[in-house]
């Protein structure tokens, strides 16, 4: 059942509902989820790949039961693809059939304009889509990856979530009064500008704890065996430690989960762990380094939890 | 009408002192931050040591790197208990981290550099144009670093998604032909098109501060700030034992401060190199990543590596994978008979687009053209 309140209520509410959605985070994080709905503020989660930025957004949307309306940034992004944009070739076909049909005369052309500029000629983007929601529960909007756009994208999205509001000259304002939960996810390629940090309030995400991630492995992927669930947690924590270029996140645990399942493995092996290393280690680099590591000191650290 | 309670502590006075406490330590916290931070309190309420650790972090911190200081900081104002709180911390697994370093004395630097000498104003910059840093006097030093202070990286650029108005562009913008066919009661007579833009290429600057590079890196870094003062989407980083993302230190636009500033930032100056992890390093925490990605990638180092060439190669491999240029800035390179014969700058030089010179005005210049 959806509940909006939990949000608002406590940290433990936080963490119980989401626990409920099958998204187990620390408290820090839902100490974070808890201030920004209740300051009604935007929550910038930077962090690793693959840790569970956007799956955030997901489940709070779940969790209210509100629309998740993403936008994905991108280089290169601009206003009318994040806010609004007019329906050209409808405007077109329109002015045609108006001139076809001698009503666009040229005594008339205002009222023709004011004709074209309504809403049945607005294509409403993400950005307005959640600003103007008018739905009962405020939809999550999830700004993904904004360390992919540029700076002045972020200037204006700064303008956009400042106030929730949003103006289009034909139109007029647009505002939230029930203001969407924001949840804007960076990836640090970059730094986001400070003006949005200041606007947000911030919070690093890391790998999960040992016991958190068998946890998760539990929730997501059920049919794999406690015992190898823990023996995959463990594996994944050391890996974590050898110093590699992409280490796995919680996507990468879940699949080598599933992979070894698959295969029928009811416990780490030697050959079972080098043969599905692939869904685990992305890099030729790594998988190199974890085999000259030693993939049997990994196996027996995995073994022993 | 209420009293307030003597026994509480003003919570106004709680958040002004821990942030005080925090700038202090060199965390920079605007007031809106601090604001922030006191409407989270009010929030989450002031009873449990763990929530209020975490709206603090929330409100305060913005970047990972602070995170560390801000552990040290919370212990020592709220764990001493000078602010006034009785905070219980009741959740053990979450402190732990809180129980990190707790030093962090920043020895003062000092650098006096003989500053009062005069200015020998005759000495025209051109002399000097060829001249190798390492034998700059003090006050051909302050000469130099006046011109270059003036040098300005000509942007080089690439294509950006972001679209701009053309006249003979590949696709149609229609919301300009609707406009137009407005005007012409409806009958789209002029076409307006859009091609695709240009932008400026990030370029990011790996300047090497070890022991062999001092007499330069002290000229060089004036040649970052100028860069990353004078053109947009230029970073900075200093390579030593470690390394240290010096951008924002930079980006101050009084040099001495900026280069002051830059200098606290980096701890190993003047330490000993390890070139190849340090590139690794970059390549792990931002430009596999993205950072270099699409940018021109500038290493100032003469390649003294202590560490092992096939890492370094391996580094430089990976970095030239992911960066559209990379180039090699090396002072010795000018030196007569020079060959790359320093292990790291041999393991390296398969991997480099562009060879180039760094001891000298004229040589950065060169250097800035490469850029453009």
């Amino acid at each position: 059942m959806p509940d909006s309140s939990a949000l608002v209520e406590s940290v433990d509410a936080v963490l119980a509902a989401l626990n409920k959605h099958d998204y187990l985070c620390d408290r820090g994080l839902a100490t974070s989820i808890h201030l920004a709905a209740s300051l009604r503020r935007p929550l910038l989660l930077e962090g690793e790949a693959g840790v569970g930025k956007t799956e955030v957004a997901k489940v709070l949307a779940a969790v209210t039961g509100g629309e998740l309306i993403r936008l994905q940034c991108y280089d290169g992004i601009d206003a009318a693809q994040a806010l609004y944009e007019w329906n050209y070739t409808r405007q077109l076909l329109h002015l045609r059939a108006a001139e076809a049909t001698g009503t666009a005369q040229a005594d008339n052309t205002d009222a023709l304009e004011d004709e074209l500029f309504t809403e049945r000629f607005l294509i409403r983007r993400p950005l307005l889509a959640a600003i103007d929601h008018r739905s009962e529960i405020p939809p999550v909007l999830l700004i993904d990856e904004v360390d992919r756009a540029d700076d002045e994208f972020e200037a204006f999205l700064l303008e956009a979530l400042s106030d929730y509001s949003v103006t289009i000259p034909e139109l007029g304002t647009f505002h939230a009064d029930n203001p969407p939960i924001v949840v804007i996810t960076s990836n640090r390629t970059r730094d986001v500008h400070d003006a949005l940090k200041r606007r947000a309030l911030y919070h690093w995400v890391d790998h999960p704890n040992f016991e958190r991630e068998v946890a998760i492995i539990a929730a997501k992927a059920p049919t794999v065996p406690g015992p190898l669930a823990r023996q995959v947690a463990a594996a994944a924590g050391e890996f974590r430690e050898m110093g590699l270029y992409k280490p796995p996140g919680v996507a990468e645990t879940l699949d080598w989960a599933n992979a070894l399942h698959l295969l029928g493995a009811s416990e780490l092996t030697e050959s079972n762990v080098d043969d599905t290393l692939g869904a685990l280690l992305k890099y030729r680099e790594d998988q190199d380094r974890a085999r000259r590591t030693g993939l049997d000191a990994v196996i027996k650290v995995a073994l022993g939890a | 009408m209420t009293v307030p309670d003597p026994t509480l502590p003003d919570l106004d006075r709680v958040v002004a002192g821990f942030v005080h406490c925090l700038r202090r330590g060199g965390l920079p916290v605007p007031i809106g931050q601090s604001l922030r931070f006191r409407e989270a309190l009010d929030v989450l309420g002031v009873g449990s040591g763990i929530d209020v650790y975490w709206a603090g972090r929330a409100t305060l911190v913005s970047r990972p790197e602070e995170i560390a200081m801000y552990d040290a900081m919370f212990l020592t104002f709220f764990h001493h208990n000078t602010s006034g709180l009785t905070i219980r911390f009741d959740d053990t697994v979450e402190t732990e981290a809180m129980a990190a370093d707790e030093d962090e004395d920043g020895g003062d630097s000092d650098n006096g550099e003989g500053e009062d000498q005069p200015v020998l104003r005759w000495s025209a910059t051109d002399i000097l144009q060829d001249k190798d840093f390492a034998d700059f006097t003090p006050s051909e030093l302050d000469e130099a670093h006046r011109a270059m202070a003036k040098m300005r990286l000509q942007p080089a650029r690439q294509r950006s998604r972001r679209r701009e108005v053309s006249r003979t562009g590949d696709r149609l913008d229609l919301r300009r032909t609707v406009r137009a066919a407005m005007r012409s009661g409806g009958e789209p007579i002029d076409v307006a098109r859009t091609r695709r833009g240009e932008r400026t290429r990030r370029v990011v600057l790996l300047l090497d501060v070890s022991g062999s590079m001092e007499a330069y890196a002290r000229v060089l870094i004036r040649f970052a700030h100028a860069a990353v003062v004078g053109r947009g989407r230029v970073e900075a980083f200093a390579l030593g034992t470690r390394l240290t993302r010096m951008t924002r230190q930079l980006g101050s636009h009084d040099v001495d401060e900026a280069v002051a500033e830059a200098a606290e930032e980096v701890v190993d100056w003047s330490g000993g190199t390890r070139l190849g992890e340090a590139i690794g390093h970059f390549n792990d925490e931002w430009g596999v990543r993205g950072m270099s990605r699409g940018s021109i990638v500038v290493i100032l180092s003469d390649g003294w590596d202590r560490g092992d060439p096939a890492g370094m190669a391996e580094q430089m491999a990976r970095l030239k994978r992911t960066a559209h240029r990379v180039v090699w800035v090396n002072p010795l390179k000018a030196g007569p008979g020079y060959e790359p014969t320093a292990r790291g700058m041999a393991a390296a030089l398969p991997h480099i687009d562009e060879f180039l010179e760094g001891h000298s005005l004229r040589s950065l210049e060169t250097l800035a053209d490469v850029l453009a």
